[in-house]
């Protein structure tokens, strides 16, 4: 999942011919005057934090300017910002648009229908989630004709255009379509989608890409996502893994078996730090990897629930112990094992000899790691 | 019979001269499967674990009869795999390849459905029946045949559910593992009526997670027209909201697939909710109906 920032979701759009208000991404005041100039962006002009959170607008994240010394100073005063919880290091700076009418746009997946979904709504510049039902059209587009003409017919109906009006939202509905399919998009979302005069302008950009697809797309393999430093080192381990807010790690294979993990782990007072899934690999360097992971992320005790099923016990053990030696003696945790299934005596025994007592039933393992942790929230 | 493979189905297995494909190969055949052939473009006339090798899955089909696919093929040639075994006119095909794009997989269920294909997964570890065949990655040891049918979205987390129920003496009929990806091409509604119509089922053991309306979408099902009982239980439900859990699929998503939905629509439905998977067992003993000895 690589969400992009505005910007490079406005970048896409221009390679795909969708209109844009004239802008240019400032890194520093320094840079706005040379950037208004060299993109032709006039006053009054629009200021806009480049941050992957919703609510800029009302969080002061987006500011106007009537002259060059308001944009270097609202420019400075979004780059010295955080907004919830992101540092600010891009501003786009726009052109400010005389706007008769906002609307909404976005293609999705549908997931229980394996379809793509197109929705659009004559309620644009809101949170799509506070307009009502009703008010949404919903296309789901078969993927091998792609969108056809009664489709966007339907679309063009539900947002009230006629006109000059409508044959540019149909040529941007055809566009829109190709950002989804061709950058393999998890989400392209056009909200605002502004009326100007007689055509149509994407006023913002919220462009997911979908992760699984980056050997296609190699040109998203750089872009800083909202992963911590730890979670960007393990996607690159190929280790699942996610930060949470609690202090205790959990180790486990298969998604489904660590999230079970997690969810006995909360319901007995426990509160997991990290999920982190060594998935379906019977490889001993992976597991040292994975332990190295977790050491970084200073839990104050880890739980490592293995099933051995496709993996081996025993396999995953010898693992855990070559990765325990491995820590230098300062970062080490305490540490509650449980490890049952295929091979399971001899991979209890091998976390014996270094010390590693295995118990076989979860909520007895689960109690003594939230105590191992000081005890329950 | 047994849910959609028996005995007599016919396995290919697509990508066999790899590693995964090759100890799976041994695996299946391990536990009964009939596997006759395997294919890899460019390693056709070799043998693996005494299969035949060939260079496509048309040759396969017409030297074999293949009629069911195992796919471990890398998930960049993964559709191509998948679209020509459909074209030789394979109807079903168990996808354990993790990490295809959905934008492959939304195309390849489309086409695979236009032309009367099945597919399980992708990300799955596939189908068993104890006793009969298996398709896939579960593990061998962990089974035993017996009547309880158990249809799921994770891997290791049903190994582990299926272990505990055959500690207590039960055995399953049919484990269904459906994959942890956005799109799959079997979802629990699509598996339901497979087991109610499979008289060697009389229970069934339904393992979900957050991520999307599949749950919700079985426990209407459930509601309406299934019979026979269910057992359910729904991991993730202490995973914060935007956050990709392992799987793909795992991601409660603009408010859309909390653990607590799926768990109030099943239970609404009629299904007995395990809260931690260590209770399943317990369960699906209480409400397993008894049969008289035949």
């Amino acid at each position: 999942m690589v969400k992009l920032a505005e910007w490079r979701g406005k970048e896409i759009f221009r390679r795909y011919g969708i209109d844009l208000p004239r802008g240019a991404v400032v890194r520093s005041p320094a840079e706005v005057a040379g950037a208004l100039t060299g993109a032709g962006v006039p006053f009054p002009c629009v200021v806009k934090a480049q941050v992957l959170a919703g609510g800029r607008g009302k969080g002061g994240a987006v500011r106007f300017a009537t002259n060059l010394a308001e944009a270097e100073d609202a420019t400075r005063a979004i780059l010295a910002m955080e907004f919830k919880g992101e540092k600010v290091r891009e501003v786009l700076l726009e052109e400010k648009l005389a706007i008769a009418r906002e609307l909404y746009l976005s293609i999705a997946l549908d997931r229980s229908q394996r379809l793509p979904v197109v929705m659009a709504s004559a309620q644009g510049g809101v949170e799509i989630e506070s307009v009502e039902e009703s008010a949404i059209a919903r296309v789901s587009v078969d993927p091998f004709p792609g969108l056809i003409g009664y489709e966007k017919r339907r679309l063009l109906a539900a947002l009230a255009v006629s006109g000059a009006v409508a044959r540019s939202v149909d040529g941007l509905l055809d566009q829109v379509w190709k950002v989804f399919v061709q950058e393999d998009a998890e989400l392209v979302e056009i909200n605002p989608l502004a009326i100007v005069g007689d055509r149509v302008v994407a006023l913002d950009a919220k462009v997911i890409i979908e992760d699984d697809a980056s050997f296609r797309h190699p040109e998203y393999a750089d872009i800083r996502d909202d992963r911590t430093p730890l979670e960007e080192i393990a996607r690159e381990k190929e280790i699942a893994f996610v930060q949470l807010d609690g202090n205790i790690g959990v180790i486990a294979n298969g998604a489904g078996l660590t999230m079970a993990t997690l969810d006995v782990l909360a319901e007995f007072g426990g509160r997991p730090g990290v999920f982190l899934d060594l998935g379906g690999t019977d490889d001993p360097r992976k597991v040292t990897e994975a332990f190295h992971l977790m050491a970084q992320a200073k839990p104050a005790a880890v739980f490592l629930n293995i099933f051995g099923g496709v993996t081996r016990c025993d396999t995953v053990a010898r693992g855990l112990v070559d990765a325990m030696q491995q820590v230098p003696a300062n970062e080490r945790f305490p540490l509650v094992a449980r490890i049952r299934g295929n091979n399971e005596a001899e991979g209890v025994a091998i976390l014996q000899k270094a010390g590693v007592t295995s118990l076989p039933d979860l909520k007895e393992s689960v109690q003594a790691v939230i105590a191992a942790a000081g005890g329950p929230a | 019979m047994s849910v959609l493979v028996d005995r007599d189905t016919r396995i290919l297995v697509q990508g066999i001269t790899g590693h995964q494909g090759t100890v799976h190969a041994r695996n299946m055949k391990a536990f009964g499967a009939n596997v006759v052939a395997g294919a890899t473009p460019g390693k056709g006339g070799q043998q693996v674990e005494g299969v035949p090798v060939f260079d496509s899955v048309a040759q396969a089909v017409k030297a074999t009869g293949a009629n069911a696919t195992c796919l471990f093929v890398p998930a960049p040639f993964a559709r191509d795999a998948f679209l020509e075994a459909v074209d030789a006119g394979i109807q079903l095909a168990v996808i354990v390849t993790e990490h295809i794009p959905f934008h492959d997989m939304l195309t390849m269920y489309h086409y695979g459905r236009s032309k009367g294909a099945r597919i399980i997964g992708p990300n799955c570890p596939g189908i068993a029946s104890p006793g009969k065949t298996k398709v896939g990655i579960i593990p061998n040891v962990v089974f035993h045949p017996g009547r309880v049918g158990v249809i799921s979205r994770s891997g290791t987390l049903t190994y582990e559910i299926v272990n505990g129920i055959k500690e207590r003496g039960l055995g399953q009929s049919t484990c269904l593992g459906l994959g942890g990806d956005p799109v799959v091409g079997t979802s629990f509604v699509d598996a339901l009526p497979w087991f109610q119509d499979d008289p060697e089922t009389d229970l069934v053991v339904l393992v979900g997670e957050i991520g999307g309306t599949a749950e919700e979408d079985a426990a209407e099902y459930i509601g309406r027209k299934f019979h026979k009982p269910v057992i359910a239980y729904v991991a993730g439900r202490s995973a914060p909201p935007g956050k990709r859990m392992g799987h793909a699929g795992a991601i409660i998503a603009r408010g859309k697939g909390t653990a607590d939905s799926k768990l109030h629509a099943l239970e609404a439905a009629g299904a007995h909710v395990a809260k931690f998977p260590y209770e399943i067992p317990a369960l699906v003993e209480q409400y397993l109906p008894k049969r008289s000895a035949p």
